[in-house]
């Protein structure tokens, strides 16, 4: 049984933080490199954006942590690099410079830094991103286009809007679903040939990814699968009410950034809950509100604000579910 | 009579600044974080609460001999309400889209603590002379906390300022920052810079002395 | 003289003094602050009130001129539960639907006022409409805390207000995508704002379907009666 790994105060012992932190990263390569055959080097160039500006957050506010290396506990670097893998392609770099600041600025710094913050960070980010900057981030470029062109307008000035360019706009599987119930092929989504944000389109690398972490026992199986299941029996029975109105299952499942959010943002061990119910809770809670944001609400996609909801109520989850004694009494109190 | 006024002069420094009821006190958050969504909604409200400030601060004062302890809330409950109206009516009568725009806030002038608050804790205890002097004190720096918040948020949620573009067409609005959380984020970093400067001249001061 | 006190208030008055006030004086004290109160009150509202009649009136008036061009004067008409009449409004039997003039007393068409729930709260809108015509013939936004940037191209957007300059009200008035429209009787959604345009579009077929028939029967009588001013009818 691994399931040791979901408790806190692991998490806080300074010791294995950063050697599962830099695990993490490595696997989150694969994806960067995906998104970067896919949309060009513009997925790169966003990347090394979002990773500079948490780390340059993470320094200036959290400085004084005795034998701090330049990099700290390594946790900025993967909120960067999942910052970047949630935004769309062709969006502003000097808007993702301040997201990556935000995130780890009010999703880390503010709560007192690593294991104390009650929100993903990188999502937290781009919650913010979504708010301030809701037409750019709404702006979809279709992939292709060549290895070394940048997308849309990744190049904007700061504070400015970019020139209106003639790219190949194209709307994710999820809002041509939602706008004119039109339902993308689950082939192209399992290789992630549709626009999207940079990191979510592959969904059989997401998978296989996603496989090799619970096999290392880096994250709780129980979140990824406990949320596409979720997602995939409650849409299913829509789609048994009436296949018309609404998607089928496998699309549900593959389309947008469940996936992603089920392997690398639910599963953020500070930001979800620590015990077996707990966690099926949680999970299945971030299914059903996934679904019902897609379906009834009024955007295309709610893997953020779902993750983000279930997040807010983790401390409460972690009160009614409190953990067998561990040796540390805040736990359970 | 010198030093009279040093004391009515410093009881008027000491809201902008020391006291301040936004950034010291954190009193009257509703305004503050509901309409200081641009520079103009900012001024419109901090002017109303001025006025409402500093006549029912007058009154209280003139009537401090008068008004039983046991009824001195209601009393100024009753006195504050008035001029609450009174400067609801003014604004819809004199300036109507302002008016619209603030809609149910005007109103809400009646629960703000800050009134109340002074009402207590100064005019009630002090001649007219020194609660005017608070009253416009503390009028005036709530007026600069709101305008400073919303100078911020219209600046960067729209690229104005008093509706007079300044950054021109290609800027791109932070929306966050006129909508409702882009209060909390302005007043939560003013606060910031405010605790921080206060800080670094308590220490100043420490030193000096 | 005296020190001023800071925020902890200076000693607090216990109410068990002995030295109690008796009710009269309670009495007294609320009595007289009500007095007073009611006395400016009064006095700023029969000051006031006229001001801000004439302000509502005015804007108003400045709506209904922005839906029925080359408006010279309007009046609201009544609603018996039936039928649409003219004649002097009262609260309960006013209609949310304005009869608009052009020289000469020509009738130019009706501005109608509904309002919907759009993305953040109630959109509240006055529009145009053209019996002889059959069309919406335009449409102005009076409230709406639709998002800046995104839902508030309701009011802002050329493109999207040029909807309403001629949209047909017959079969139904529907809403399409972006760039999409091919009959008369569609309106262009806003890209990014759909729930606020799809609002917009209900809150019209919504105001159509409860005022069009009155409104063409209205018209109808008054055309019969050959009267260019406005008709006395029970």
């Amino acid at each position: 049984m691994k399931t040791i790994i979901s408790s806190s105060p692991f998490l806080r012992s300074d010791l294995s933080t950063p050697r599962i932190m830099w695990e993490v990263v490595i696997t989150l390569l694969p994806v960067v490199g995906v998104a970067t055959w896919y949309f060009g080097i513009s997925a790169l160039l966003m990347t090394l954006v979002c990773v500079v500006s948490s780390l340059w957050a993470d320094i200036l506010f959290m400085p004084s942590q005795p034998n701090r290396r330049w990099w700290g506990d390594g946790s900025a670097i993967i909120t960067g690099i999942l910052l970047a893998m949630c935004l769309p392609p062709g969006f502003p770099f000097w808007m993702a410079f301040l997201g990556g600041f935000v995130a780890i600025g009010m999703g880390k710094a503010m709560w007192g830094g690593l294991g104390q913050n009650v929100f993903n960070p990188a999502l937290l980010g781009r919650a913010f991103l979504q708010a301030a900057f809701p037409g750019a981030i709404t702006t979809w470029s279709a992939p292709g286009g060549g290895l070394f062109s940048l997308q849309g307008n990744n190049l904007a000035l700061p504070f400015l809007k970019g020139e209106v360019v003639d790219a190949t706009t194209g709307a994710t599987p999820l809002s041509a679903m939602k706008f004119t119930h039109e339902v993308a092929s689950w082939q192209d989504l399992l290789w992630g040939n549709v626009s999207g944000s940079l990191g979510e389109t592959s969904g059989l690398l997401l998978l296989f990814l996603g496989g090799y972490l619970i096999w290392r026992g880096l994250i709780n199986w129980r979140i990824p699968i406990g949320m596409i299941l979720t997602v995939a029996v409650f849409s299913g029975i829509l789609f048994l009410i009436d296949g018309h109105q609404y998607a089928p299952p496998q699309f549900m499942v593959l389309a947008g950034g469940l996936l992603l959010g089920a392997v690398y943002m639910a599963t953020d061990l500070v930001s979800s809950p620590l015990t077996t119910k707990g966690i099926w809770t949680y999970a299945i809670g971030i299914g059903i509100l996934v679904v019902m944001i897609r379906v009834w609400g009024g955007l295309p996609e709610g893997v953020m604000y779902a993750i983000l909801l279930m997040n807010a109520v983790t401390p409460l989850l972690n009160r009614a579910f409190p953990t067998r004694v561990y040796g540390h009494a805040k736990a359970g109190a | 009579m010198g030093k009279d006024q040093h004391t009515d002069w410093d009881v008027l420094i000491k809201g902008l600044w020391r006291e301040n009821p936004v950034f010291v006190a954190v009193l009257g958050m509703c305004p503050t974080l509901a309409v200081t969504n641009t520079a103009i909604n900012s001024l419109a409200m901090a002017s109303a609460t001025f006025f409402v400030l500093v006549f029912s601060s007058l009154f209280v004062s003139l009537l401090r001999k008068v008004i039983a302890k046991q009824v001195r809330i209601t009393t100024y409950i009753v006195i504050i309400a008035t001029f609450v109206s009174l400067v609801d009516m003014l604004l819809a009568a004199l300036v109507p889209d302002i008016h619209k725009e603030l809609g149910a806030f005007i109103a809400l002038i009646v629960v703000n603590c800050l009134i109340l608050g002074r009402q207590e804790s100064f005019a009630a205890k002090n001649k007219v002379g020194a609660a005017l002097m608070d009253a416009i004190g503390m009028g005036l720096g709530f007026t600069i906390a709101l305008l400073m918040i919303g100078i911020v948020r219209e600046l960067l949620g729209n690229g104005s300022l008093f509706d007079i573009p300044i950054f021109g067409t290609s800027f791109e609005p932070w929306i966050i920052m006129i909508l409702p959380p882009g209060g909390f984020f302005t007043l939560g970093f003013l606060l910031l810079l405010f605790n921080a400067v206060a800080l670094r001249r308590a220490k100043a001061n420490a030193i000096t002395s | 003289m005296t020190e001023q006190p800071h925020l902890p208030p200076a000693p607090p008055v216990s109410p068990e003094l002995p030295s109690e006030p008796g009710p009269g004086r309670l009495i007294a004290t609320l009595g007289l602050a009500g007095f007073f109160s009611g006395l400016l009150l009064v006095t700023g509202f029969v000051l006031t009130r006229p001001i801000i009649e004439e302000n509502k009136a005015e804007a108003l008036k400045a709506a209904v001129y922005k839906v029925l061009e080359d408006c010279k004067s309007f009046e609201q008409l009544t609603w018996d539960g039936q039928n649409l009449g003219s004649g002097p409004t009262t609260k309960e039997n006013a209609a949310p639907v304005y009869i608009g003039f052009g020289e000469g007393h020509r009738v130019l068409g009706f501005a109608i006022t509904s309002e919907e729930p759009g993305f953040q709260d109630i959109i509240k809108a006055i529009y145009g409409y053209d019996p002889q015509l059959d069309q919406i013939i335009g449409m102005e936004i009076l409230e709406s805390k639709e998002t800046p940037g995104l839902g508030d191209k309701i009011f802002k957007d050329v493109n999207f207000r040029s909807n309403f300059d001629a949209l047909a009200v017959q079969p139904e008035i529907i809403s399409v995508k972006h760039g999409q429209k091919s009959n008369p009787h569609e309106v262009e959604a806003i890209t990014g704002a759909t729930i606020s345009s799809k609002a917009v579009t209900r809150l019209l077929q919504k105001g159509m379907a409860e005022w069009r028939e009155p409104i063409q029967r209205f018209a109808q009588d008054m055309e019969q009666k050959g009267a260019s001013e406005p008709n006395e009818q029970n």
